[in-house]
């Protein structure tokens, strides 16, 4: 008995060295977990509920929200939007001036420097363009370089990038001294200064450039905020004094708190466990519930961002019957789509461009968008009808995807009579893939997230032929035409205008029929103030402050 | 004994090797893992070309195994697309994962063996029925429903126990602890009892009891014993399940634990995260079985090991 006891002792022993060696191998040192609760500095500590980047943290590199939220609070870019109305304001840059819309002459405020002591200076944007721009460092947000007057000659020829690209710098940039740089553009760019603010025109320090990988795990911007750490669980960002812009933070320290779902977080905010909370679950939307939870410590706004039906290009039935497409697009009922699925926290759509952006019309899409169960059977007969059965193909691991996809062909199977059902996919990337490869006919769940609160970043990325984004095939040479007389536009306005006459010829040719208008809802701790959203989505981390 | 354990610790080796191919294999056809990495857009094919050579993605599937067996060898469990490492990721969320584990286990454990063994002797009586009744309502009650109510009652509304686990203190896992050891309990309960009274009725225990043996010492010390081992066995499997992590517990808690990390690496297709946590859990089970084999030959000698 006691020789059996020693050998389980030993048995044990050797089970858990083998556990501490097998699954400690890296030996690498363990990030401070970071308390956030309660700060004794002055301005205070928040915590805001937030995800795990996908990448290193690079902002030329990085055009998924989790990681963006965080590049956008320690990044400074020339201009800053607006958290209330989204227009650009100087930020970084002490004037951008331009009298033709192709030739730019941007001067920096001087005295700003990186979270690192060393200066921003005009080569620190060239530098950074040039560096996301050319083709063999694969950089996510080369596609916000792609107006800038020599970018074919720094794009791989080939996808695969085999040959490299004629030179290493766009020639559209110059540096003139330590404040001062020129931007040319190919064509006209009217609203280059609002596509400015955009996380990947921020500039970069020199040692971003010696050792790109190693920067990305613990990144230095010029932004009011920077960051301490970085793992799966949390980010931890403390305010950065010396950051003059517009935007300055009030708090010590914010830590982003990465929770795995939506309802353990806004319990969190309930109970004062956490201090923000971006987004309520869907189980507390339901009759209002959320408010009651969190009377007068909740909020709701409009922001850039829509869902819409685009219809497949590979459908013959489809490809080539506008009236048709308006058809179906008639037999949805947006409104009570909007209530009964998303208790009113998406509003219904009027048009291709959502109402938080500069250069919004109501009514772009007409009584296309107008549910009329009636007349759109009389009009769906007339175009001829639609043979079989009629598919919505979505994408159902995002939050009510499927469940619009069964409202929308639910209310089309009621009102045209025509069969309707929802193809599910399992994940984006499967179905973004078989977008690509052509695989969906009817129609296609598509949603954009703006990039910069412009009216053309809905309608350029989109529906410019051949565009990445283009996955209707739209190709209409006459609003390609007004794209560029817009973009060649004198005055913002009229720039707008333009834009809002390429948004009409989509209501004409119909490639794609609006669903939704986005709006955030968010609720705040007791222990917090001025929570606000922005028009992007994403807590305005500037402006909060602890009671 | 001592070679005993030699041979099985041995034996892991193949186990772990064959292991991990089939489960390289596995996240090699979980699909492409650039696709979705740009939000609602498509990546640039620039950003693709180059996250796949960053990766070894453009490498035939049996040089990323060898290559990411030889970093494994060098200490290395490889880095996440993200950027950190997986080992640092791991060791950050094992102590979580153990204390939540060892919390469920020590419940289901006590009361589990408590309630059989009472149930097991007064069989046919109130307290029998009361044990096998409740067990079997909490066996037919998903765990989410038994997690978010205890969540809305005890966390929320009546304030006793934390409302989530984020931090992973002792403190603010026993609530959770308790959720995971609730299932488990009912089916320790339920074999426990079985095995007694099937125990119970056996030869050895007439002569004891004719023997004039106190009843307690023919329960306590002659029958439990022997009825233990389905038990420990079961035991023994719930501590190596529980490793894994649980993942609807660990979202309901917001628990940092290994089962939400290898969740996100399958729905990242993250190669890195779910090789080296899956590889560590292999380890674990074949530990803990390792463990419960040994603990069989001390409980009834007549199973020898030698």
């Amino acid at each position: 008995m006691r020789a059996r006891t020693r050998a389980l002792a030993a048995a044990s022993l050797t089970s858990i060295a083998l556990l501490a060696t097998a699954c400690g191998g890296g030996g690498s040192t363990t990030p401070d977990p970071g308390t956030s609760e309660g700060g004794s500095t002055t301005g205070g500590a928040v915590t805001v509920n937030g995800c795990t980047p996908k990448a290193p943290l690079i902002a030329g590199n990085t055009s998924e929200t989790c990681g963006g939220n965080i590049i956008d609070a320690f990044t400074a870019k020339l201009v800053h939007y607006n958290s209330e109305t989204a227009a650009p304001e100087m930020d970084l840059a002490e004037s951008i001036d331009t009298t033709d819309n192709q030739n730019f002459t941007v001067k920096l405020k001087s005295g700003s420097t990186f979270q690192d002591g060393t200066p921003v200076t005009s080569k620190s944007f060239v530098d950074a363009w040039n560096y996301t721009a050319y083709g063999p460092n694969g950089q996510a947000g080369s596609y916000f370089l792609s107006a800038f007057a020599g970018i074919d000659d720094v794009t791989c020829p080939d996808p695969e990038c085999k040959t490299k690209p004629k030179s290493k710098t766009l020639s559209g940039l110059k540096v003139v001294d330590d404040t001062t740089f020129t931007i040319k553009t190919t064509d006209k760019v009217s609203n280059l200064l609002t596509r400015l603010g955009y996380s990947a025109f921020s500039p970069q320090p020199e040692a971003f450039f010696a050792d790109p990988e190693a920067f990305g795990k613990k990144p230095v911007g010029a932004g009011p905020f920077k960051v301490d750490s970085v793992s799966s669980t949390e980010t931890v960002l403390s305010k950065f004094a010396d950051y003059k812009g517009v935007a300055p933070a009030k708090v010590d320290k914010v830590t982003f708190r990465v929770y795995q779902d939506i309802g353990a977080a806004y319990n969190d905010v309930v109970s004062d466990n956490l201090d923000v909370v971006d987004q309520i679950p869907p189980d507390q939307l339901i009759g209002d519930a959320w408010k009651t939870d969190l009377d007068a410590r909740n909020g709701q706004r409009a922001i850039g961002g829509n869902d819409w039906v685009t219809f497949s290009p590979e459908d013959e039935q489809l490809a080539g019957n506008p009236d048709l497409r308006k058809a179906i697009s008639m037999a949805i009922d947006r409104a009570g789509i909007m209530q009964t699925v998303f208790s009113g926290t998406r509003t219904p759509a009027t048009g291709w461009v959502p109402p938080a952006v500069e250069g919004f019309k109501e009514g772009a899409c007409g009584e296309a968008c107008t549910f009329d169960a009636a007349k759109a059977k009389a009009a769906f007969d007339a175009a001829g009808g639609y043979q079989g059965t009629l598919t919505y193909t979505a994408n159902v691991d995002g939050a009510g995807n499927a469940q619009m996809g069964e409202a929308v062909c639910n209310s089309i199977k009621n009102a045209l009579g025509v069969d309707c059902v929802l193809n599910g996919v399992n994940d984006f990337a499967t179905f973004q893939k078989g977008i690509d490869g052509g695989d969906y006919k009817g129609m296609m769940r598509s949603a954009w997230q703006m990039d910069y609160p412009s009216i053309e970043n809905f309608l350029a990325p989109i529906y410019t032929k051949g565009a990445d984004s283009n996955w209707a095939k739209y190709d209409s040479p006459e609003f390609q035409s007004l794209l560029t007389q817009a973009a060649a536009a004198a005055t913002p306005d009229e720039a707008n205008t333009l834009y809002q006459q390429a948004e009409a010829k989509l209501g004409e040719d119909f490639p794609t029929a609006p669903l939704d208008y986005k709006t955030a809802s968010f609720g705040w701790s007791t222990k917090v103030d001025n929570v606000k959203i922005t028009p992007f989505g994403t807590p305005d981390l500037s402006s909060i402050t602890v009671k | 004994m001592a070679a005993y354990i030699v041979r099985r610790l041995l034996q892991m080796i193949p186990v772990i090797i064959g292991a991990t191919f089939l489960i390289f294999v596995m996240v090699f056809a979980l699909g492409d893992p650039v696709a979705g990495r740009c939000g609602e857009r498509p990546c640039p094919p620039a950003y693709v070309a180059k996250f796949r050579a960053d990766n070894y993605l453009d490498q035939p599937i049996l040089f990323q195994y060898g290559h990411y067996i030889w970093r494994v060898l060098h200490g290395d469990l490889g880095t996440a697309f993200s950027g950190q490492p997986v080992a640092q990721e791991l060791l950050l969320r094992f102590p979580t994962t153990v204390k939540l584990a060892l919390i469920a286990v020590g419940v289901e454990a006590v009361v589990g063996i408590l309630a059989g063994v009472l149930a097991g002797i007064r069989k046919g009586r109130f307290l029998d029925y009361l044990v096998t009744i409740s067990s079997l309502v909490v066996i037919s009650v998903p765990i989410f429903v038994i997690g978010g109510l205890a969540q809305l009652v005890f966390g929320l509304r009546l304030g006793l126990f934390p409302v989530t686990a984020t931090q992973g203190t002792i403190g603010q896992l026993i609530m959770p602890g308790l959720v995971l050891g609730a299932l488990s309990v009912a089916y320790v309960a339920r074999l426990m009892r079985a095995t007694l009274v099937e125990n119970l009725r056996s030869d050895y225990v007439r002569t004891a009891k004719a023997k004039g043996l106190t009843p307690a010492r023919t329960v306590g010390v002659h029958t439990l014993r022997n009825s233990l081992i389905p038990v420990i066995t079961f035991i023994g499997y719930d501590i190596g399940a529980l490793m894994g992590g649980a993942v609807v517990t660990e979202r309901i808690f917001n628990i940092n634990g290994i089962g939400g990390y290898l969740y996100r690496g399958i729905t990242l297709k993250d190669g890195s995260i779910v090789v080296g946590t899956v590889t560590c859990l292999v380890l674990i089970y074949l530990l803990v079985n390792l463990l419960v084999d040994v603990l069989y030959g001390v409980l009834d000698p007549r199973i020898s090991n030698d």
